[in-house]
């Protein structure tokens, strides 16, 4: 035995072994809220210099806001909470990263191991609770094992398709000490995701995608996971086809391209759905086919052969029968097919694509029309304002889920990925608050604005005062029109106009912003609003902007639920049912 | 369809809870199921018999192959030239007068075992495929069953077949 390795290593608590490992990790913010069995935890970061914790008014807040921080910078976003009402409060933050596949790592305290399944004070079997909307979970049973868990736990939430990992510490893990050795190898042999698309496959697909007379492609979230933005456009170039983006895949392919369809769906553009609909040969990458997308299954492309590129085995054929299946990372794939393409074997009809792409802009007439038109601000104009107040500052959107989120999707032409943050699979009303917050604690220089209807922004508004604490300048804009909207949308059409508990009430949110302490504006008038926009943009800190607006505007186009995609309603005149 | 899932997976708490969750969440059924330590005791094999069509055979073999602590997953195949599958079942069956007799002499057809005697009751011991068991319940039943347990399916493939942790 050598000199050194004889020499006594110093003990550590595994609360100081917890801060160690984020430090390997590289993590040096995260989101949390204190208390019972992880206060030894909070006693090591009283003098941490290397974590910078930000502390949240309800736990679900942080977990949204580190998912808002992991969509910026595509690393793990992480949340420390204690047990039982703490541990539990995270998970529909937990679930939502689930949903829309964002690495998280959260790590939430638990009682003594010796106290675990006898109901302690705030005890959760937060590992039970977890099992069905995380990618993985842990408790950890032995100090020994810490080290290891947390570093399996970023590995797992970062690698193939990302998603959240749920870390269980009890509390005499934490206080027992042990010589601190972080891991350099991990051993998970049942963990090994496909990153290489099968070559034949990718051939074969391209293959396809030359023969096609009407192809399209859609970009779905998967895309901006695998950061393979730039490869999906050199592909839709070179073969000269539209493309159309999920809600999660907003931002992958610019819309201001002469190829670009805009988003599909239940809410997506007229031609996008019908160019989907009509389509010989579909490319769809990185999307897992939800229903909000397909519409009527039975009758999604039916006639048009379906190539799908995901890193998930079980996303493929599970909605949407695939010819020509290709697991692996978008980027590898994408990549391994263009330099395909580049060796001169392939060719396509030019003339036959120009017919296509023709036949999409003849269906571009085809707009939706407003429900409303009495001179009352309209809630479609407010966002259009905001887009082209910010359109050439460097922004972030984030939305709330609804009304306003759909317009926000239809009207801001976002260019760049990673630029909307929004809450697609889970839907999660109040989802676009918090996760502005992290946008924002991501990338502070970027103007960071949450787009909320009054119903969302009043399921976390009481993080307006982390905003205030950490001068988190997010600027709130509430499409304000006094009902739940989306609700009484569906109400509207299909429940007889009974609005059932949906009319809605708001504080005074001048007023409310004048007890935080922070800047609160009123807009009733359409010349108004440029002007507020301006002061909120200008104001050094955070801002609610209150647009009260038309209460029965509807978002269209619409696809009612459970109909084909091509049968869009474009306006209210239109029958449904 | 009746389908047999071997699943290799860690010999860890809370695996088992995985896969069973992921039975039931997805409305899928169990049929039966069995676990025990493979032969290197850190890990298990966890046999699933399900039914369903192809589209839902293949969900559950992808979604079970996602967990992050399984290691293979196998649909085995159903032709007994290539798999062989056994289930145990210990039978307490009404023994009296007359039917004890009958009773041995149908464990006699089967080479099924007695393991316990009463003045009133024998306990059988058997252990075949599934005709077989269901065969044996199906005979025994008019004499009067008081308690039947069955392990639930286990299956190995026949040679050559190898249904193992590549190593």
């Amino acid at each position: 035995m050598s000199a050194e390795s004889t020499v006594r290593i110093e003990k550590m608590t595994g609360a100081r072994m917890f801060l160690e490992c984020l430090r390997k990790e590289g993590v040096d913010k995260i989101f949390g809220y204190p208390g019972g069995v992880i206060l030894h935890i909070y006693d090591e970061l009283y003098n941490c210099d290397f974590i910078k914790h930000y502390l949240v008014r309800h736990e679900q807040a942080a977990v949204h806001a580190a998912e808002g921080y992991a969509r910026i910078t595509g690393k793990p976003g992480v949340v420390l909470v204690t047990s039982g009402p703490g541990a539990c409060n995270t998970i529909t933050g937990i679930a939502n990263a689930y949903y829309d596949s964002y690495p998280l790592v959260v790590f939430t305290g638990q009682v003594d191991t010796r106290l675990i399944g006898n109901d302690a004070f705030q005890e959760s079997d937060i590992v039970g609770i977890t099992r069905t909307c995380c990618k993985h979970n842990y408790l950890v049973k032995s100090i020994a094992d810490l080290p290891r868990v947390i570093k399996e736990s970023f590995h797992i939430a970062r690698t193939g398709k990302p998603g959240p990992v749920v870390v269980s510490l009890p509390k005499d893990i934490l206080t027992s000490r042990m010589e601190f050795e972080y891991p350099e190898k991990l051993n998970l042999p049942g963990y090994n995701p496909t990153y290489e698309g099968h070559p034949i496959q990718c051939r074969k697909a391209l293959k396809l995608l030359c023969e096609a007379q009407r192809p399209v492609i859609i970009s779905g979230g998967g895309i901006i996971h695998s950061e393979a933005w730039m490869e999906i456009r050199e592909l839709a170039k070179k073969l000269n086809i539209p493309v159309a983006t999920t809600l999660m895949g907003i931002g992958t392919y610019p819309q201001d391209d002469k190829l670009s369809l805009g988003m599909l769906g239940m809410h997506g553009n007229y031609w996008a759905n019908l160019a989907v609909s009509n389509c010989d040969v579909l490319f769809a990458v990185g999307t897992r086919f939800n229903d909000r997308i397909t519409g009527c299954l039975k009758r999604f492309c039916k006639d048009a052969q379906v190539i799908h590129v995901d890193i998930d085995p079980c996303s493929i054929s599970k909605n949407v029968h695939v010819d020509i299946p290709i697991v692996g990372d978008a980027k590898n794939v994408l990549n391994l097919m263009l330099h395909e393409y580049n060796t001169g074997k392939y060719s396509y009809d030019y003339n036959m694509r120009e017919l296509w792409v023709k036949q999409i802009e003849s269906w571009k007439l085809n707009k939706a029309i407003r429900a409303v038109e009495n001179g009352i601000m309209s809630p479609q104009t407010v966002i259009e304002h905001i887009y082209n107040k910010t359109k050439n500052m460097d922004t972030i959107i984030a939305t709330e889920v609804g009304q306003h989120q759909m317009w926000t999707a239809q009207l801001y032409k976002f260019n760049k990925p990673r630029q909307l943050i929004t809450s697609g699979g889970l839907g999660t009303m109040g989802f676009g608050f918090p996760a502005a917050i992290g946008a924002q604690i991501a990338s502070p220089e970027k103007l960071v604005f949450n787009i909320a209807g009054d119903g969302s922004i009043q399921m976390n508004i009481q993080e307006l005062m982390t905003c205030v604490d950490y001068k988190i300048p997010v600027k709130i804009a509430v499409i304000n029109n006094g009902y739940l909207g989306m609700v009484r949308q569906w109400q509207e059409k299909m429940f007889n106009k009974h609005y059932s508990q949906t009319p809605i009430t708001s504080p005074d949110y001048v007023k409310l912003a004048e007890a935080y302490g922070i800047l609160g504006l009123r807009i009733t008038k359409d010349d108004e609003i440029d002007a507020a926009l301006d002061k909120a943009i200008a104001y050094n800190g955070p801002v609610i902007m209150d647009f009260v607006v038309e209460p029965f505007e509807m978002v269209y186009p619409w696809v009612l639920a459970g109909k084909p995609l091509n049968e869009v309603l474009l306006s209210n005149l239109e029958k449904g049912e | 369809m009746k389908h047999t899932i071997s699943v290799l997976v860690k010999n860890e708490a809370g695996i088992l809870s995985s896969v069973c969750d992921l039975f039931s969440t997805r409305g899928y059924n169990i049929e039966s199921l069995t676990v025990a330590a493979t032969v290197d005791t850190t890990f298990s094999r966890i046999t699933i018999v399900t039914t369903g069509d192809d589209v839902v055979i293949e969900q559950i073999c992808k979604q079970l192959n996602r967990l992050i602590n399984t290691i293979k997953v196998v649909e085995l195949p159903k032709s007994a030239d290539k798999c062989i599958d056994r289930e145990l079942i210990l039978c307490k069956v009404t023994a009296k007068d007359e039917a004890r007799s009958e009773i041995l002499r149908i464990a006699e057809i089967f080479g099924a075992k007695i393991i316990d005697v009463s003045p009133d009751t024998y306990t059988l011991e058997y252990s075949g495929d599934n005709r077989q068991v269901l065969a044996i319940i199906t005979l025994l039943r008019p004499l009067g069953i008081k308690e039947l347990v069955r392990s639930g399916l286990v299956a190995i493939t026949r040679e050559n077949q190898f249904v193992n942790l590549n190593k």
